[in-house]
């Protein structure tokens, strides 16, 4: 029998090539090609009076320069609302290029091509822009106040207020025997994958036909705004993505200006053309995340159980609103978690600011609701003197509640019910795993050695893999290769391996015989994209799918040669068989051969195929119904989304001389259900936690008044390195999906989620002062912790009591 | 992010670099390690004419260590500094320093005489060179002098040098007897520019009292500055002086900054501290090395 490889830590097969600098990347491609570079504003706000490009002209190597004038027919209209929402009353985006007014330092202006980028940006850098400012808004305080406006005809700076309720939550407030206010703020952060985006595109005149590469999340997506922006029929343009240097959802935005104009100077030069963004661009005209302000009230009972929850989010959208209200919506509907909540109300007001724009970066709004809910928890732990572990056990969802319907519509339209889940297995497993019962012992044992030490927990529930679809498409060659494709793309999460391995466990084949494609327009039209820890849930289970056809196939065609019932047979190692007669077999790849009637043989394989070689003449060679190949393409479309959950703790130490912190234990328990690949689960969580540490203690976008982005580089916009990241530990808990064939949930951003609710709770226990603003830094718990007007916990009071 | 044109010179020796510098005037820049000057042409904050790179000139990848101190050549880079073991014995806080320089691959390329003629007040070796009282040669086409460090370092990332001109060697005095040092520094990320760092040199009397206390920290003004924090612990027997009162005197003597990563209150109050622990640890060292 065929060892399944299904849940098996199969090694990564896309490791090699990668990390021995065999990938193939966007900048790997087109060495000849012409290079874009763009002349962006300096400023967050204004009007352009001019565009003097007199001095450029004679930079040696020039071909091109490109402004908003040259733009003609769609490209001159405003980029795409790519999801829009009856609430998003407002939506604004931007042109490919500025079209006479900026929204924000980085915005483009000018595309200058070059014969490379050093002549590019030497013409670019030439090129004199006159500006007239205008005021600038920055920062929630700012857009809310709305003394100016990001856009003349939206005065309020309010892009869309969304707005979800289960009940009337006033009164239900108002019955609540404690009531707790209270408002926290989350900064600004961004995906920083190591590779930026970048294009390149190819026109072949005499096909008529569009070659780009992009490194996208989106590629069928990327096509389909190519061929409308730039007026072609779709079947004129391939868009690929080749391999991605990380992604974490800036690359599910499209189309960037950058993918519409370098496509459109192939086509009006004849001449290949690439863009291989660089850092400084990616920081200044890519898309950030997370920022946002909430107003929470809470009420509860004297056991600290949910009555009722009103929550008011002021979301910083950024200058422009191309993918929605996307991270609004995901940020109202998680923020439930995985409680039990009587009475929910929430706003979510998506607010217009001068600065770059906000769209999903891995977490996609969690991380903000998950920072509200789980410290809403440790707040009414602290107003009751009980155990935080336990006021989260009383409130938690319990296994005989599902499927658990919240009463809220997910950011797929669909209804958030949770599928399945055991949210206090999951608490069960990481109190014991954290050690949670011996942390005042820990905490006095720190103390001898001059350390405050503190723990904390957040618990979060993560809809993954939303719809509307994706597919797959499997094939078995003559020489038994079986390729596997489906649309949706790749940045490294290792979908070549897991993939093949479901497919090689489907159709029990060698996983070393599957070959996977995956964001090539060429090979599938047919896609959606890699966001929201989808690839696993809509591409994996499409691919079972299709495997299970082709199977189903080689058993009929098999039976019909072996002269058995096709339900006799069994397909091992790519050998087809009748189970429990040794010898009756045929390998796949015969059939593979037989399965496509031929008149011509062309390699001693095909003869078998030919038609003096068969034999059957009482039904036409391709039976009605039937197709010639060993192949099958298949579609998983959900019901809706599947919802995974974990529970991480964190354990820090202090240094109460120089406010240094240290992360000294994290520890996780991920539920995914039933898992393909548990090394690469794994993998996703230590990535996702290094995300959430980064997030917790390091990252800001530090705009300043102006609208200028003071830390624009690696110098200063600090991710953590792995010296920062803290050893990880981790617990899986397995409750299957029962919405798709596989029983899987998604897996990929889960990680990052509970970063900054975690860790503000432990440093908060450990200083005993109330942490409300993430991230912080050592320099801002100092400010902190010699605040006299900071909120002390009543935890820290008790301790301090205990010990007088 | 790409540099703009620039001429490229390859000289094979100091006179032929002098020669191509006095040629190309204020628009020649040297290159040695290039750890930060090839980042500020590449975001295009500078734009020299000319590139006279320095890399193949014999004779200046020499760490010569001698009773007097440790000479560091100009294209010594910073992680054949932190594995030269005579060097440390003469000045131990050359490696003690160096090890806090970045992260491997910039020590490797980096060069411990280049982070001094770019003059960061974030850099380690800058501070050392202060604390150690040390001098750069300069060669230029009227002959060689030695510049100290007090006359070298004018304001962030600028020197006293102009016109053409050569830093071919760092020279940091030997560590005095009965006399101990210490390094530390915090920075926001391991192997980051320090938020802020500290290099003491304690010196004891022969009755292994404290004679002479002076220190030297990082990111914490325009330029490396050396402060003497003797009057708060002189003449206390080593065991028992109070650190902790020199960690309190050296805040009141500097004045940092705020930027994005610190307050001045933070590094002010890590100057203290640094200050106290690197001095406990200095003093330990001083005593190991005075005799009872």
């Amino acid at each position: 029998m065929t060892t399944k490889l299904f849940g098996e830590p199969v090694r990564r097969r896309e490791d090699a090539r990668l990390i021995t600098g065999r990938g193939r990347y966007l900048d790997d491609i087109g060495a000849g090609a012409l290079a874009a570079a763009f002349v962006r504003s300096p400023h967050a706000h204004a009007r352009i009076t001019d565009i003097d490009v007199e001095a450029a002209l004679d930079v040696e190597g020039l071909v091109a320069i490109y402004t908003y004038e040259d733009l003609t027919g769609p490209m001159a209209e405003p980029l795409p609302v790519l999801i829009p929402h009856p609430q998003l009353h407002a939506p604004r985006t931007g042109y490919p290029l500025a079209d006479g007014v900026v929204h924000h330092v980085g915005e483009p202006v000018v595309m200058v091509v070059a014969t490379d980028r050093y002549v590019a940006e030497d013409a670019a850098e030439r090129i004199v822009v006159g500006y007239e400012e205008l005021p600038v808004v920055v920062g929630i305080d700012t857009a809310r106040a709305a003394e100016h406006a990001v856009h003349p005809d939206v005065p309020d700076n309010v892009a869309a207020r969304h707005h979800q309720e289960t009940g009337d939550v006033e009164p239900a407030l108002a019955a609540s025997p404690h009531t707790l206010t209270f408002t926290q703020t989350i900064e600004r952060s961004a995906c920083t994958p190591l590779e930026g985006k970048g294009v390149h595109a190819r026109w072949d005149p005499d096909d008529g036909s569009l070659r780009v590469y992009s490194s996208t999340q989106a590629s069928t997506s990327v096509r389909a705004a190519i061929a409308a922006k730039l007026e072609l029929s779709l079947d004129r343009v391939e868009v690929i993505a080749p391999d991605v240097g990380g992604g974490f959802g800036v690359k599910i935005v499209h189309p960037w200006p950058e993918e519409l104009l370098v496509p459109m100077a192939a086509m009006r030069l004849g001449r290949e053309v690439k863009w291989a963004e660089d850092r400084r661009e990616h920081f200044v005209s890519s898309a950030h995340e997370r920022g946002q302000r909430q107003e929470v009230t809470v009420g509860f009972d004297d056991d600290g159980r949910l009555t009722a929850l009103d929550v008011h989010v002021w979301h910083d959208n950024g200058a422009y609103t191309p993918y929605g209200i996307i991270v609004p919506i995901i940020t109202a509907t998680q923020l439930v978690g995985p409680y039990v909540v009587p009475v929910y109300r929430v706003v979510v007001e998506s607010l217009y600011t001068n600065t770059v724009i906000v769209t999903p970066y891995r977490g996609a709004g969690r991380p903000q609701a998950c920072f509200a809910m789980e410290r809403t928890m440790d707040r009414i732990a602290d107003a009751l003197g009980l155990d935080r572990a336990e006021v989260r056990r009383r409130n938690l969802i319990t296994p005989d509640q599902f499927p658990y319907d919240h009463h809220l519509t997910f950011q797929d339209g669909r209804p958030v019910v949770y599928d399945s889940g055991d949210y206090p297995g999951l608490l069960e497993k990481l109190t014991a795993l954290v050690g949670w019962e011996s942390v005042e012992e820990r905490r006095a044992e720190a103390a001898g050695r001059g350390k405050l030490l503190g723990a904390g927990m957040a618990l979060y529930v993560e809809g993954t893999g939303p719809g509307p679809y994706e597919g797959g498409h499997v094939q078995v060659l003559g020489s038994g290769k079986v390729l596997v494709s489906t649309g949706l793309t790749s940045q490294g999460q290792g979908h070549e391996t897991v993939f093949a391995q479901i497919v090689a466990s489907e159709l029990g084949v060698p996983m070393e015989d599957v070959e996977v494609h995956t964001g090539d327009t060429r090979r599938f039209g047919y896609a959606v994209g890699t966001f929201a820890s989808r690839a696993a849930v809509m591409s994996g289970n499409a691919v079972a799918l299709a495997a299970r056809g082709v199977r189903e196939k080689a058993l009929r065609i098999a039976a019909d040669v072996l002269e058995a019932d096709p339900s006799d047979l069994e397909i091992d190692e790519g050998l087809v068989q009748v189970r429990g007669t040794p010898g009756a077999s045929i390998p796949l790849r015969t059939v593979a051969v037989l399965s496509n009637p031929l008149r011509y043989a062309f390699d001693e394989a095909a003869k078998q195929a030919t038609q003096f070689a068969t034999h059957d003449d009482t039904k036409p060679p391709v039976a009605p119904g039937d197709a010639p190949g060993l192949e099958h393409r298949d579609y998983y479309s959900p019901l809706r989304s599947t919802f995974a959950s974990g529970a991480h703790a964190a354990v820090v130490e202090i240094d109460p001389q120089t406010w240094e912190i240290d992360v000294v234990q994290y520890a996780v328990v991920h539920d995914c259900g039933n898992v393909v690949n548990p090394m690469i689960v794994e993998g996703q969580v230590h990535g996702g936690v290094a995300q959430g540490v980064g997030g917790a203690l390091y990252e800001r976008m530090a705009y300043d008044a102006d609208g200028q982005l003071q830390n624009a580089s690696f110098m200063d916009f600090l991710v953590p390195y792995a010296s920062e990241v803290p050893d990880v530990v981790i617990d899986h808990q397995q409750t299957p999906s029962p919405l798709n064939p596989l029983g899987i949930k998604g897996a990929g951003e889960a990680g990052v989620i509970p970063g900054s609710a975690a860790l503000a709770s432990a440093i908060e226990d450990a200083v005993g002062r109330r942490v409300a603003a993430m991230p912080i830094s050592p320099s801002e718990l100092y400010d902190l912790v010699r605040d006299d007007t900071a909120e002390r916990t009543a935890a820290s009071t008790r301790r301090t009591g205990a010990t007088a | 992010m790409k540099p703009p044109p620039f001429r490229y010179a390859d000289p094979g020796s100091v006179d032929e670099a002098l020669d191509v510098l006095a040629a190309e005037g204020d628009g020649a820049k040297v290159l040695a390690g290039g750890q930060s000057l090839l980042p500020l042409l590449a975001m295009r904050l500078a734009a020299p004419a000319t590139l006279v790179d320095v890399n193949r000139v014999p004779g200046l990848d020499r760490v010569e260590a001698s009773a007097g101190g440790v000479r560091v050549g100009a294209l010594v880079r910073h992680a054949g500094l932190l594995r030269d073991t005579a060097a440390a014995e003469v000045q131990p806080l050359l490696a003690r320093a160096t090890a806090d320089v970045a992260h491997p691959a910039i020590r490797n390329r980096g060069t411990t005489v280049g982070s001094i003629a770019h003059a960061d007040p974030s850099g380690e070796l800058t501070a050392v060179l202060a604390l150690t009282g040390g001098s750069v040669t300069v060669a230029r086409p009227s002959g060689r002098a030695e510049v100290g460090w007090r006359d070298l370092f004018v304001g962030p990332l600028e020197t006293s040098l102009s016109g053409p001109a050569v830093v071919v060697d760092a020279f940091f005095p030997a560590l005095a007897e009965r006399s101990g040092t210490a390094f530390a520094e915090i920075a926001r990320r391991k192997g980051d520019y320090a938020v802020c760092g500290a290099a003491v040199v304690v010196t004891l009397d022969e009755d292994r009292r404290v004679a002479a206390v002076r220190a030297a920290y990082l990111s914490v003004g325009p330029v490396p500055e050396v402060h003497d924090l003797t009057e708060a612990v002189a003449g206390k027997p080593v065991d028992s002086a109070d650190w902790a009162a020199a960690g309190a005197l050296a805040r009141t003597l500097v004045d940092p900054d705020t930027d994005l990563h610190a307050t001045a209150d933070y590094r002010r109050l890590l100057v203290g501290v640094l200050t106290e622990r690197t001095l406990a640890e200095a003093a330990a060292e001083a005593a190991g090395r005075t005799a009872a």
